[in-house]
């Protein structure tokens, strides 16, 4: 029989489910299970200087190895700080468990010091959360909260733990079996068979992957899949890395700002192949106008995803990795020579212009500058803006997992946090941060963080001082009336990041800022890599929102 | 710039449907349930709750309207944490007329 507080056994129990990391901040409400935390020799707690970073940085270490990561965050203002970091996990099926700290029992609905139903807030922004109500609940609603958060599509899960139930006494005999996914249904037969008769009588079709395809490790077998049926592929901003984007069949991302030549390609397809992507506004334009001739193969771990936006021909609801390997067999394999060359054609008609890209003092050329500098075990995360769209368009990613970027919240304020906790769960990675000089104000304080955890996190700051993707709607779409998009005065982010206890280094001063850059992230430990850029430098093509994705302008 | 704005719903003109949801019974179930229904500003026109099997788990009886996105709400309703079955049937359905008489 063993006896102990239920802050005690939260920590037991994250202890056996494998976490070894968490990043928080403690108050009031959460103190008794801080005090556990404490004593524990397995977790590391990374103290975070906003709970949002702290949510941030979960995603990070749960993006980079694909299990749920976890934050602390007290009752109140601290819960009320981790929503928007819940809200981009999940927008973009992240498994993380966010426990959060509550008055007592007795004292909730009273309007209580730091009281704030949290609960009710994060209805809408989680896959399932929790108010516990005893301490006996925990040894079930923890495992709960984990093979919740990984299972089918992964998702962010709440548990708001009552001060009193944290403290609260509990003796039992054994503890609960760590958890593992659940087991999903058999993929259904006929679906594939129907799928594949598609696919080997398509003349020309096309394969478009999402984010699901990376969240379930199929990578490997949906690049398999493209080579055997010779399919073209485009990704979303989420799959970005499933297939390499210099790989032949690779046609890069689609949608709002992807090259012309792919949203062309995709106007043509007679089959569309979506495995792990939902149609997403940003990616399809007009959805009644995207693929007009398609017949659509719909795969998705989420049923309630499969015809929401498109109606599917066949729709299968599985994991993509064993759908994918039950397809795989049944695909013939095929030359489609017209149809690629049909694609080249194109290509070299409406290719990806990516304006001085070798030229390191453009943003282009910065971006491809980088890449030329690390190889493909570094991690590139992003803030929100054009910097984001930049090196979506112009980072030659080669693997899944190499790219962090919030695409369905589009959260500016991401990137810093989030390649901290990268960082934490990948310590012999090189980690990257693009950022905007409007999106780094919104996390800096994580500064002081990332120097007190001494991670190999690279921040390459790309300054156009202005709010550049509002800049730039407002001179496209809003008859050039620039308002609230300019910043009056610049802080100097050098002496912030030296402030903190950062090494930067401003490419605006080097003579040569090709080798400044190489030296920069050669050097272990964190660095501000700070580089103006022209403010007129628009992100191409560009989708108006609402239009269909043929009607791009610009590039 | 053409923005992108969802076609105004019909709101009439489409059957009544009853949805029958077996779920858990906790405090929490029903605010996960109208949740997804008030985002999606579809509303509910009847609801009805009580515990079964024990009080461990409650059915709870919708009437909605049946326009396009009801085979969304559906889907949607099945992924919920707490809800273990939803059953579809017609307007035919009494549980709904036999209420009528408290509402008269």
């Amino acid at each position: 029989m063993m006896q102990m507080t239920g802050a005690q056994l939260i920590v037991r129990l994250l202890e056996r489910q494998g976490v070894r990391t968490i990043a928080g901040i403690p108050g009031g409400a959460i103190l008794p299970l801080y005090d556990a935390l404490g004593g524990s020799e397995l977790i590391h707690h990374v103290l975070a200087r906003h709970e949002q970073g702290a949510g941030f940085m979960a995603q990070g270490m749960a993006r980079a190895s694909g299990q749920p990561a976890v934050c602390f965050a007290s009752s109140g203002p601290g819960a009320t700080n981790l929503v928007t970091a819940i809200a981009d996990a999940f927008l973009d099926s992240i498994p993380m468990v966010a426990i959060t700290g509550q008055v007592p029992l007795s004292m909730i609905g009273t309007d209580a010091f730091q009281e704030v139903d949290i609960y009710g807030i994060t209805v809408p922004i989680t896959k399932h959360n929790f108010l516990v109500r005893s301490v006996e609940e925990l040894l079930t609603v923890i495992p709960d909260a984990f093979r919740i958060a990984m299972s089918g599509r992964p998702g962010p899960v709440l548990v708001d733990v009552p001060k009193d139930v944290q403290n609260q006494l509990i003796s039992f005999t054994d503890f609960p079996p760590r958890v593992v996914s659940d087991s999903l249904p058999p993929v259904d037969a006929e679906a594939i068979e129907e799928a594949a008769r598609l696919i080997n009588e398509a003349e020309q079709p096309v394969l478009y992957l999402g984010g699901g395809v990376v969240h379930s490790g199929a990578s490997a077998l949906a690049v398999t899949l493209a080579e055997q049926a010779c399919m073209p592929t485009t990704m979303t901003l989420m799959g970005l890395g499933a297939m390499p984007v210099d790989h032949p069949l690779s046609i890069g991302m689609l949608g709002m700002h992807g090259a012309r030549y792919t949203n062309f390609v995709l106007e043509e397809a007679d089959v569309l192949v979506c495995v792990g992507a939902r149609f997403d506004d940003r990616a399809v334009g007009k959805a009644a106008q995207f693929c007009p001739r398609a017949k659509i193969v719909h795969i998705d771990v989420d049923p309630s995803e499969l015809h929401k936006i498109k109606r599917a021909h066949v729709a299968i609801h599985a994991d993509v990795g064993s759908a994918l390997e039950a397809l795989l067999p049944r695909i013939r394999k095929s030359m489609r020579k017209r149809w690629l060359s049909h694609v080249d054609s194109l290509r070299s008609r409406f290719p990806m212009q990516l304006p001085g890209m070798d030229d390191p003092r453009t943003h282009y050329g910065l971006v491809r500058a980088v890449a030329a500098a690390l190889d493909d075990d570094a991690i590139i995360t992003t803030d929100v803006g054009q910097h984001q769209m930049w090196v979506a368009q112009a980072y030659p990613f080669r693997r899944p997992r190499q790219w962090m970027t919030s695409g369905g919240l589009g959260t500016m304020g991401f990137g810093v946090p989030t390649a901290m906790g990268a960082a934490l769960a990948e310590p012999d990675r090189t980690v990257v941060c693009f950022s905007g000089d409007g999106s780094l104000m919104m996390n800096v304080q994580e500064f002081a963080t990332l120097a007190e955890e001494n991670l190999n996190v690279k921040i390459v700051l790309m300054n156009n001082s202005s709010l550049g993707l509002v800049y730039q709607q407002q001179n496209l779409f809003y008859g050039k009336r620039v308002f609230a998009s300019k910043y009056g005065a610049g802080p100097d982010f050098i002496k912030i990041a030296e402030g903190f206890g950062i090494g930067a280094v401003d490419l605006d001063q080097a003579a040569n800022p090709r080798a400044a850059l190489a030296q920069a992230l050669q050097t272990p430990g964190p660095c501000l890599i700070h580089a103006s850029i022209d403010r007129e430098q628009f992100v191409y093509p560009m989708v108006p929102p609402g239009a269909a994705n043929t009607e791009m302008i610009g590039g | 710039m053409i923005e992108q704005v969802a076609d105004p719903l019909p709101q009439t003109g489409f059957a009544k449907v009853v949805l029958e949801l077996e779920v858990n019974n906790h405090p929490g179930v029903m605010s996960h349930i109208c949740n997804l229904f008030a985002r999606r500003a579809f509303n509910m026109e009847g609801i009805l709750c009580m515990p079964v099997a024990g009080g461990e788990r409650s059915r709870i009886w919708l009437l909605v309207f049946e326009d396009q996105r009801l085979e969304q709400m559906i889907r949607q309703l099945e992924k919920l944490e707490d809800v273990l079955a939803v059953r579809r049937h017609g307007a035919e359905h009494e549980v709904f007329e036999r209420l009528e008489d408290f509402f008269h």
